[in-house]
């Protein structure tokens, strides 16, 4: 295969990927508050940033090895980096949509909270006496 | 089982230098592996990550399985996410529900909250002992028992033989 043929193939792989990036800046626009936007934001440009690089691939095919490692790190890194950003986000007590249809994590720190409370009660009742 | 620890490390740290390198020229490849060889020594005194790791033929081939299923799941969830962007009533039921997971071994744990995280409209929240909160753009079920089915046990079938 001739380069021109390669570098066309990459050039459209390249294309698809920003235009999942696109996708999902227009999704960080779109939805209504932190959590959704985070959601849009980290699945759209994990795909979009790798085809970005495959494309590249196609038309430098002798950075085989960095674009791997690229690739690589984008995949470790973006699913930790929006989990951190959306326990942030939760802790900081950022509101969720009134969309929302539950909230188990709520509920479960509810009950953490009461059963820390009722042990704060007992172990002044037994200083107490 | 420290060795397992050095020799993984050893491994991970030579093909990423031979990747960002990009040859394979002597010298730089003797360089590369006196530097991965003495690293884990000097940086891994009390590493535990990778004593679960199992190294059997089926624990490999189930790494590429689910490196594939992976990969599936995260094209599948970028069309997923597209899709709610591009049509205009906005189609979101978000809400954030409570799975359990069976792996035992803390390596294990992580990759499949970054795999939930990678997945069409699931966000890890997060990881306390055996459950985790995830954040789901579309609930289809608020039992814990259901949402494990549909969110968790697609990577852990894997997971478990690889990290247990």
């Amino acid at each position: 295969m001739d380069t021109n043929l390669l570098e066309i193939i990459g050039g459209f792989i390249a294309i698809a990927g920003s235009i999942f990036l696109l996708l999902g800046s227009i999704g960080l626009y779109r939805m209504p508050d932190a959590y959704n936007r985070i959601q849009a934001g980290t699945k759209a440009s994990t795909l979009g940033t790798i085809l970005s690089l495959v494309g590249l691939f196609f038309i430098f095919p002798s950075w085989f090895g960095k674009f791997m490692v690229l690739i690589l790190f984008v995949l470790i890194t973006n699913p930790v980096s929006s989990h951190v950003l959306a326990r942030a986000a939760y802790f900081i007590k950022v509101p969720l949509t009134k969309l929302t249809q539950v909230d188990k994590w709520k509920e479960h720190r509810d009950i953490d909270e009461s059963r820390k409370a009722h042990l704060r009660k007992v172990k002044i009742q037994k200083e107490g006496e | 089982m420290k060795w397992k620890n050095y020799l993984i490390m050893f491994i991970m740290l030579f093909v990423i230098w031979l990747l960002l390198n990009n040859s394979l020229e002597k010298e730089i490849v003797l360089l590369g592996l006196g530097i991965s060889l003495v690293l884990p020594f000097l940086l891994c005194g009390k590493c535990e990550v990778f004593t679960n790791l199992n190294l059997s033929p089926k624990a490999i081939l189930y790494s590429f399985l689910f490196l594939f299923t992976f990969l599936i799941e995260l094209v599948k969830s970028n069309f997923d996410v597209a899709r709610r962007v591009l049509s205009p009533s906005l189609p979101i039921n978000p809400g954030i529900v409570e799975v359990k997971t069976k792996l035992k071994s803390k390596i294990g744990r992580v990759i499949l909250a970054d795999s939930i995280t990678l997945t069409p409209g699931t966000l890890t929240l997060e990881l306390i002992d055996d459950s985790i909160f995830v954040h789901w753009i579309d609930v289809q079920s608020v039992d814990v028992q259901e949402s494990t089915k549909l969110i968790v046990s697609n990577f852990e079938k894997y997971l478990e033989v690889m990290y247990g």
